[in-house]
Parts: structure tokens; sequence; C-alpha cells
């Protein structure tokens, strides 16, 4: 009997947090309304491009742009999911999602079809028939990296002994940045001192160039890369009387262009800041709105990469992530 | 003097003796691997100090924020026989609370930054009496009471900073996380020092450490001889809690910035590991606070060393298990036994070997 | 004579610093009781756990049966038909009886349940033990709990029935129905040994007699050929005039001084309401079986358990006494009961023991220093002639004996004006006893106000000008004076006339 009980509380406090996840205080069902845009996100304590990206989204689909708004966050997909169920059952126009897993999409995604309800996905990938889905507007990952290596081998340096700095291993963001600096290695125009992952954390990637210091060996780039990690890095430095920036020995390179990093880089204490753009939201706002099929499936965000030397404050306005 | 140096060899360093054994082993095998990875130089930093640097350096200074929650570990293991999990969360809170009153200041003085530690102290503490509650009062099992503070701790830090990672610059919080301008010792280094000191005075001066271990071997026996039990336990997770908003404040230090997601992130573990390595029981009952501080500098020595070896971060963990489990099978009470009556059966071979001696 | 079952021959065993064994020679014969007695430290206990495996000798050798056998363990002890059944039940008490009496056995493991309950239920019956092999062993008497270890070493054809202490925490009856156990064995040819301090059991009960004394061996005798009073002589090495003139002391007349401590209808969560009182210098005592209430009596005056009603009045102050603090800050000591769960704090030093509940006193901010507290330790280590290697040898490594003593100085140090003392003789050696029981009627002399409570009438008697009885949580009884008598106890206890 208890446990009778407790299994419909249970159930009942199921019922009521999906609800609470998924809505918005209006009723829908109105045919001539604002457009319903139903979100699927990962919630915006992900990292500061998550939050950024959420904000972007609010700004977008706005009141005031003729959008209601709903929203859902989770890091896991059985949730996202279900969120994305409940959005297609109360009837959303259009259904953006950015998934927390590349599969197990397909049933909910042919759902959708079934309803009318066009799908964007944004930021991430996932792995079913192009077909179910208008269009996705995702990073080049690999180009960024790109970018910023492009943007070091036009520093014109007589040797490239670089540190870099690896984020957690597997990551989109790692491969992607890893990959165009793996390329520069194995051709033999950069040494590689040291690869090390700092799993995203300032303080083990401070770790990591404070034993290079400590063991002698030469460098004169470092290639952190986020913005905390180059952070730590360039704390390593700073105890060892190392300059770095645009009028010292190493040159710093971060990711991310969080403002304060962007400010770092304003002061010349570093050197570059790639960014993997946050903003997709206008991108998609732009395509509902002119209510036609977009050319390509696929369309690839705009990635930043800024040089000390050409930023300016209002970039650090309107590009910078955080506070 | 000599008697107590004597003392020290005849009778074996007691408790001491694995993880003073470790380090030597450590320090043997980097000065075979590298004979110059113990150099220290003197430098001029970027802010124009002079400061040592070097390895040893680095690893006294990089196990800072280890030692110092080792300590408050110890009080925790020794009084209630099970050990604080949260401790790299809280010390998110902390350092967030820190950066927070930092931030909501117009200028950053030295006032300031006292009362901004003084928050962080505070908000750590009252967290600390909220583990010390569950365990002492509701008799939680301490992991399972701090798991609730390890599973919310870096959302509550996350909630603090507003989502965001903020930042903070300031020579005074440089010299907090790095040097104080004229001394070339690490300022984390002589925050331990302090806080090392401030302990030994704190025993010295207070019943803490009889009272801490009888409530640990035997809470019957010591309820009946009148310590409060309770109030001993909620005071070393109150103990704990000034550890954590130190460690917190020194990491938040060192780089001018509070990241709630990696700010000491799996700290707890290598804090147990420090306890453990140190000789101490986890079960708790007798501790010596010096084990414990060894133990961290034990597990930052590994880790520097594994970084000299270029080995890639992501087996140095690996590695590190290796190695502790090592140190911990050794430490066993098994081998202990094994080892004891080996010493025995060498000493009486010596004794007969002298007799013989003495007769011929 | 008959067939000899166990032979140790020149047994030595060294322990860092000590001398534990030295040439000691023990013969166990079929179907006999063989007491081993012996001050707490004469070395019986390390006898009998080289005999059982856990300890190994340094020189000597052990024959079963005539053959030379080496025991390295537990398990090879249990080969060789030597089973021990010890003072603190060892058994699992969540487990019913047949799982108690198969379980960790080697051929345990490959019997049905329904077999071995079978099996189980058989030996139960056939040795008159009151408890059936599916009943949960926690629901039995501990008596009953202990025949079910013996009958587990029966079942496992065990030759040598080792007994360490099996009757101290049993009361009379259940004490009858384990003899009436033993006696059974042995006429069925199992060598029992005999650990005990109670000399009356060991009258009772045995054939022969071993004693020990600091590590040596002092003699073997039958036990109709030694006399009590030549036994204790020879355990203790002296000649014991001082036991009968103990007894002997003049009646102390405490009612014309004034009263120290007094409760009116005092409760705790243990304990039912009573009143009581003691006068300055007095020493009087609770006495009942084990159950009655007598411990949970002492326990609710010290604040040992929550509190729940009643009046106290120390001195002529009314007090609230909610908390042991509050005792102790009235000038009340309290040993406990059980010295290992309630007493010692085992790994720590004999030093730190002795200045714990002085040091509670003193207040968590005012430590004593360690010369001061070096000076405390070494006072008392003297004036009760604490056996320890130094003052920081860790109390748990101390005989039963010692470790009391070590309590004992803990309360003494605080100067109490009323010590309740639970036990305080339980387990301990006959010398130690009576050194307890002289420090006592001295306290008592010096204005000391102290409640004895101990399971053997006899020692009270000697001790006490006031009996509380107590029969089933109440209070059935006050005895004085002339009244002071076993048969007037015993009586008031099962509930005759006054």
């Amino acid at each position: 009997m208890k446990k009778r009980a407790l299994a419909t509380l249970l159930a009942l406090v199921l019922v009521m947090s999906l609800a609470f996840t998924g809505c918005s205080s209006s009723d829908g069902k109105k045919s001539d309304g604002p457009i319903k845009v139903g979100v699927v996100n990962n919630p915006p304590s992900e990292s500061g491009y998550r939050e950024a990206n959420v904000k972007d989204m609010e700004a977008v689909f706005s009141k005031a742009n003729g959008y209601e708004l709903k929203t859902a966050y989770s890091l896991k997909n059985d949730e996202q999911l279900q969120a994305a169920q409940g959005f297609i059952t109360e009837g959303v126009d259009y259904l953006l999602i950015s998934a927390a897993e590349t599969t197990g999409w397909d049933e909910v995604l042919k759902k959708a079809k079934e309803a009318g309800i066009k799908v964007y996905l944004f930021d991430r990938m996932i792995n079913v028939d192009e077909s179910l889905y208008e269009a996705a507007v995702v990073s080049d990952m690999a180009k960024e990296g790109e970018t910023a290596v492009n943007w070091l081998l036009g520093q014109k340096l007589d040797v490239y002994n670089v540190i870099h700095i690896q984020g957690a291993m597997g990551s989109d963001a790692q491969i992607g940045r890893t990959g165009a600096l793996d390329a520069q290695f194995a051709s033999g125009k950069m040494n590689k001192v040291v690869q090390q992952t700092a799993t995203w954390d300032e303080a083990e990637a401070k770790k990591i160039v404070g034993s290079v210091i400590n063991s002698g060996e030469d460098f004169n780039v470092i290639y952190a890369e986020n913005d905390g990690m180059a952070k730590g890095a360039v704390a390593a430095l700073d105890e060892n009387g190392i300059t770095h920036g645009t009028n010292g020995k190493v040159i710093v390179m971060g990711f991310d262009c969080n403002k304060w990093a962007l400010r770092e880089l304003l002061s010349g204490a570093w050197n570059y800041d790639g960014q993997c753009s946050p903003f997709q939201a206008q991108i998609i706002s732009d395509l509902i709105k002119s209510g036609k099929a977009p050319s390509s499936k696929i369309i690839i965000n705009e990635e930043k990469g800024f040089d000390a030397k050409d930023l300016k404050q209002s970039d650090i306005d309107t590009y910078g992530l955080g506070e | 003097m000599k008697q107590k140096f004597k003392n020290l060899f005849s009778g074996g360093l007691g408790q001491l003796t694995i993880p003073l054994i470790a380090i030597l082993l450590l320090v043997i095998f980097n000065l075979i691997r590298d004979p110059s990875f113990f150099s220290i130089g003197i430098m001029h930093n970027n802010d124009g100090n002079v400061v040592l640097a070097g390895n040893l350096i680095s690893i006294i200074n990089g196990a800072s924020e280890l030692a110092i929650l080792a300590m408050g570990m110890t009080l925790v293991t020794a009084a209630c026989g099970g050990q604080d999990i949260s401790v790299g969360a809280a010390a998110a809170i902390a350092g967030s609370v820190f950066v927070k009153v930092l931030k909501s200041t117009s200028e950053i003085t030295g006032l300031t930054v006292v009362l901004a530690f003084l928050c962080a102290c505070i908000v750590a503490m009252l967290f600390g009496a909220f583990n010390g509650t569950l365990v002492a009062i509701f008799k939680i099992q301490p992991m399972i009471a701090t798991l609730i503070l390890y599973t919310c701790g870096r959302s509550i830090a996350y909630w603090i900073n507003g989502g965001a990672t903020p930042t903070v610059s300031s020579p005074i919080i440089t010299a907090l996380g790095g040097f104080i301008p004229g001394i070339p010792v690490p300022t984390p280094v002589i925050i331990v020092l302090v806080a090392g000191i401030v302990l030994k005075l704190v025993f010295r001066f207070t019943s803490l450490q009889l009272f801490t271990q009888s409530v640990g071997i035997n809470g019957s026996a010591a309820h009946l001889n009148g310590i409060n039990e309770k109030f001993i336990k909620m005071l070393s997770f109150v103990i704990l809690g000034v550890c954590v908003a130190i460690a917190g404040s020194i990491g938040v230090s060192r780089l001018g910035l509070i990241n709630h997601e990696t700010l000491l992130i799996d700290i707890e573990m290598d804090t147990i590991l420090a306890v453990a390595i140190g000789g101490n029981s986890l079960g708790g009952g007798k501790f010596k606070i010096s084990g414990s501080i060894i133990g961290a500098y034990v597990i930052q020595m590994l880790t520097i060393t594994l970084y000299a070896m270029k080995v890639s971060s992501t087996d140095v963990k690996a590695y590190k298990a290796i190695v502790i489990v090592l140190l911990v099978v050794i430490g066993s009470p098994v081998v202990k036994k094994k080892v004891d009556k080996l010493m025995m059966r060498i000493r009486k071979s010596k004794d007969r070997n002298t007799v013989k001696g003495a007769q011929s | 004579m008959k067939e000899v079952l166990l032979q140790m021959k020149n047994i030595e065993k060294q322990f860092p610093g000590v001398r534990a064994l030295s040439n000691v020679d023990f013969t166990l014969r079929k179907g006999e009781i063989h007491a081993l007695m012996g001050e707490n430290g004469a070395g019986k206990s390390t006898l009998i756990k080289i005999l059982t495996g856990v300890y190994q000798m340094d020189g000597g050798e052990i024959l079963v049966e005539g053959k030379n056998v080496s025991i390295r363990s537990p398990q090879d002890a249990q080969n060789n038909g030597i089973s021990t059944v010890y003072q603190e039940i060892t058994l699992c008490p969540n487990l019913t009886v047949a799982e108690n009496m198969y379980i960790g056995r080697e051929d345990g493991a490959w019997v049905k349940k329904k077999n071995y309950e079978k099996r189980a239920d058989e030996i139960l019956t056939r040795l008159g033990i009151p408890a059936r092999s599916r009943q949960q062993l926690g629901s039995c008497s501990l008596a009953v709990q202990q025949m079910v270890a013996i009958a587990r070493a029966v079942d496992m054809e065990c030759k040598v029935l080792i007994l360490d202490e099996p009757t101290s925490s049993l009361d009379d009856k259940e004490v009858k129905m384990l003899f009436d156990l033993m006696r059974d064995l042995k006429s069925q040819g199992v060598g029992i040994i005999f650990v005990t301090h109670f000399l009356e059991q060991v009258y009772e009960v045995s054939d022969r007699i071993t004693v020990l004394r600091n590590g040596e061996l002092v003699g073997e005798y039958t036990t109709e050929e030694l006399p009590q009073v030549e036994l204790v002589a020879k355990m203790i090495g002296k000649e014991l005039d001082e036991l009968s003139s103990l007894g002997d002391e003049d009646e102390r007349e405490s009612e014309v001084k004034e009263v120290f401590y007094e409760a009116e209808g005092l409760s705790s969560t243990a304990a039912l309401p009573f009143n009581f009182r003691i006068h300055k210098g007095e020493v009087n005592g609770f006495t009942g079986l084990l159950g009655s209430g007598r411990s949970e009596s002492v326990r609710a005056i010290f604040g040992a358990d929550k509190v729940t009603g009643g009046n106290v009045r120390v001195g002529c102050k009314r007090v609230k006494i909610n908390r042991p603090i509050d005792a102790m800050k009235c000038g009340i000591g309290y040993l406990a009961e059980d010295r290992k769960r309630d007493g010692i704090i085992a790994e720590l030093s004999v030093r730190e023991n002795i200045i714990l509940a002085l040091q509670v006193m003193n207040g968590f901010f005012k430590p004593i220093s360690k010369s001061e507290s070096e000076a405390f330790a070494d006072e008392y280590i003297k004036a009760l002639n604490i056996k320890t290697a130094s003052r920081e040898t860790p109390v748990g490594s101390l005989s039963g004996g010692n470790q009391q003593k070590v309590i004992l100085a803990r309360w003494l140090l605080t100067h109490p004006d009323y010590l309740i003392l639970d036990e305080p003789t339980r387990g301990i050696d006959v010398g130690t006893k009576l050194e307890i029981q002289k420090l006592v009627l001295k306290l008592a002399e010096e204005g000391v106000s102290v409640t004895f409570i101990s399971s053997e009438v006899e020692e009270m008697l000697r001790t006490c000008s006031r009996l509380i009885v107590m029969r089933d949580r109440h209070i059935v009884g006050e005895l004085k004076g002339k009244e002071l008598t076993q048969t007037q106890v015993m009586k008031t206890i099962a509930g005759g006339d006054k």
C-alpha cells in the first residue's frame, strides 16, 4: 500500500517537473498568434559558450520579434528527447535542437515531421536522415583551428616551438582545435615542445607549462584550447619572469573569446583569441521569416579570430562572452 | 636531544615511515633521472620580484591547497571515522563568494580582501556545519552526508557567479596567489606554514587533539567522560570549512579567476589519499596532521615528476593510481606485521652475533 | 591415571620487551576438566592463543595424543581437534543457531540446509541445550549462545575444548546449565581447559588445576588436594592474611554523617523511577541479578542515559544532571560496567587515558600541559601499581586488570566526592581485586562516597555498609548492619522475607 502511494507520488512529481521544464505561461493553440518556437538546448550552466548561446536565443526569439519561445534545458539526451516530444504535443511551429548526443533522435524527428513541425539543428549535428530537418546551423571546429593556425603561420616566426594545451580529450572543440596544429607538427613546420590535455582546467594548464619551464626547454608559442587554460599558462610564465604577448617572447593563443580574455588581448598580454560562435539564432530567424528552404542543409556559422593588434573595444562588447 | 634523535631511528618513525620513504624514493628516482630536477633558480618574475623557481618550488607551491585541505580532512576523519567528499565543491563555493565580494567593492584593498576572505570563511563554515549536522546529529555516514554538497556544490557556485567565470585583477590578489614583493617564497607556501603553525597552537592551547581522538576511537567512552561528541564532530567539520575557504581563496588568487567547474576539481580524492598516505586510519581515531601534510607533498611530487617525464596527462592518473596502490599496500597492517617480524628476526640474529663475538 | 590427550612442553613466547611464557608445561588428560589459573598477565591467554594458533610459540613442542603437531593457524588447531569458546561470543547473532554451527567450516559449505538443521537439532537435544536450530541466535540468552558455540565445537569432533571465561556474563542458573554440559562432555572423553576467575566455580567443576604466574609454571594440582586459600596464595605469590582480614572490617556507622547525594523519583530512558541517597564517606552497593536494573540505575545517577525525571540534590543544592559532564561537575565519577566499550580509549596512551576526565572538567581551552600530565600519570601508575611498559603505552595493550586501574586512576585524578564503580573487579585477577577493594575502603575513610556494584555478593558484603537490592528493575529492599549476610541478600534477591 505504502509502495503504491510512493509510486503515485513519484509519478506526480515526474509529470509536474515535465510540465515545468517545457512551459512558458501562454496556452497555445491559437493559429494566428506569434510564431511558436520550441528550443531544446543544453543548460546555460554548461559553459560560457552555452550561456551566450541561450541569451542569444532569448534575445532573437523575443515577443518583440513576433515569437513565442518555449525552452527546455538538459545535459541528458533522454530528458531532451522527452522535452522535444512535449513540444510536439503542445504544437509548436518550429523545433530548434542542440542535442546532447548525436543518436536516438529518429523517432522524435519523424513525429515532428508528421505533425508539420519544421526542425532546425543548431550548434551540434544529429545522426539522422537529412530529410528530417530543414537545416543545421553549426560551427566547423576544424575550420576554427585552421583559422587560428593560419594566423600563427602568418606571424612568420623563425622557429615555432609550441606548447599545446588541449581540452578534454574527445570533445568536439578539442578535436577541431587540435587537428590543424597536429598537421603542422606532422609536416615539421612547427615543433611540438609538449602536447598535454589539461581537461579545460586552468590550474592543470599552469602545472604543464610550469613543468616545461622547469625542464629548461625552449618555447615561443602557447596554444591553449580555451581562455581559462591560456590564463593558467600565462600565470606560469609570469611566475617565472618570461615575457609574453604583443611585445613579449612567447605568443599566447586562446579560444572562446570571453570578455575578460579579449581584454587581455587589448592590453597586449595575449596575442590571439579564436571563437566558435555561439550566435546562431539570427541565422535561423532569418530562415524562418524568409519562408524559403535554405540552399544547403548545412550552414556553417562564421567563426571569428581576433588579433591583439587589430582588436577594438567595440569588438569586445559585440562578440565577447560573459562579462 | 640526542636521546630524542636516537628514538627517532631506533623506534622507527612510526606512522610517518611510509610517507617519508615515499618522498625519499621519489627524490632518488628524480635525481637519477635528471640530476638537475631539484635545482632551484633565482629570477625576476614579470612583476619585477625576485623569486625562487624550479621543480621543488612548483611541488611545494602546487601542493598548498591540498596540504591545507588535508589538515582539516585529518580532523574530520579522526573524529567521524569517515571523509568529507564535498571539499572541492565547497571550495568552489568559497572561491565564488571570495570573488563576488571582491567584485562588489569599488576598489580592491587589503581590507576588502580580508573582508572577502572572512565572508568566504563564514560561508564555508556554514556548509561545514551543515555537513557536521548531518553526521553528528542525524548520524549519517560522512561520505553519504557530504555527497549532497558534492553533488550540488558546484551548481551553487555557478549560481553565485551568475553563470560566468568572473575574473579579478589586483596586485594584492596576484601577491596572494603568487609572490609578495620582496619575498622570494610563493605566498601559498607561507599560508600553509602559517596554517600549520596555527593548528599546532590550537592543539597546544586546547584539548582538540585529545577529545577528537577519544571520540574517534571510542565514542561511547568519550561520552561517559563528559565529552560532547556531537560538538567535537561538528567542530571538525567547521574547521575543515575554514581550510576549504583558505584553499578556495588561494586557488582563485593564483589565476585571478573563478571557474566553478574546474576549481580544485577532484581534490577531495587527493585529500583523502593524503590522509591515508600519511598513515592515518580512515576509520578514525589516532591521527597525525604532519603525516597528512607529507602525504599531500608526496602526491604533488608524484604529479610533477610524471609531468616532467612528459607522461600524457590522461595517463598521469593511471600511474598515480599504481604508485598509490603500492604505498597503501605497503602501509597496510598485514605488510607492517610481516616487516616487524622480519626486523625482529634480524635484530635477534644480530644480538646472537654480538654475543658470540663477545664470547670469542 | 587417564590417558594423556594433550601435552605442551617447555613452551616459550617472547613479545617485544616482555617474556610472556618461559618454559611452561601443560598436560591435559582425556575426560578431565582442567582449570588454568593465574592472575592477569600470568600467561594464560598467551598459552591458549599458542594452542589455538593465534600466536606462534618461540620454543617448545605440542603433542596431541602423543604425536608432535605444529599449529600455525586456528585452522590447524581445528584440524587437530582443538576448539575454543571465547569470553566474548564470536558467533553471528543475526543468523540462526544451525547456521552458526556450520558457517565458516570446511565441510559446512557442502551440507544442505535441511540436513544441517537436522543434525544441529540432534546435537542440541543430545547435549540438552535449550535451543532450536532455526531460532535466531540473538534471541537466545548469553548462556545458550555460549552453549551453541560449544555444540559447534562438539560437532567438529573436538578432543580438546577450551572455555575462556565462559561464565563471566552468566547468572547462577545459567552457570549450572553450563557446568552440566561440561560434565556431560567430560564423560564422553573430551578434555576441557577451563579458564576463569571464579574460584568457587573451579572447585565446583574442575578435576585438576594448573597455576601460572608471571609467565612461569607454578605447578599442577589435583583440585581436591588444593585448599582454596592455598590456590589464591599460589596465584598471587604471597600469603593471604589480608584477604581474610578485610571481611572483618568494623561496621562503619555512616548514618550520622551528612547526605552527599539524594535522588527522588529519578528515572531515565533505561531506568524506572527510584529513590536513592548516599552519605559522605559511605560505601553502598546495588545488587541483584543481571538485568535487574542495577547498572541502569547508576547510569541514571551519572546522566549516562537520557534522564527523564526526578529531583536530585548534591550537598544541599538542587541540581540537574542530564549529561555526564553535569555529574562530573558535581564531583561524581563513574566507572562503567563494560570496560572495553565504555571505559578505555584503547589506542590512546595510559597517560592520555588517565588525564581524560580531568581534562574534560578543566575544559576545552585549558589543556593540561604535557609535563603536568606526565607527572599525573607517573603518580597514579605508581600509586595504583599499574603494570605498563611506559606511560605512553597504548592502554589497549595492557591486561584487563591494569586497564581497570587506569580508569580508576582517571577518576581518582578528578578527586571525586562520589565515585560509582560498576563491576570494577569483573574479569580481573584476585590480587587486583583485592587492591581495588582496599582502595574503596580507603577512599571512604577519606570521606569519598562510593557506590559499588559487583556480581560477587561476597565482595559486596566485604566492602559495603548498605546494600540496595533490585529485582525486575525495581528496588525491593535495603540491607544494612546485621542484615548483611549472604543468605539474607540471596533471600531478598529471590523475593523471600526480609
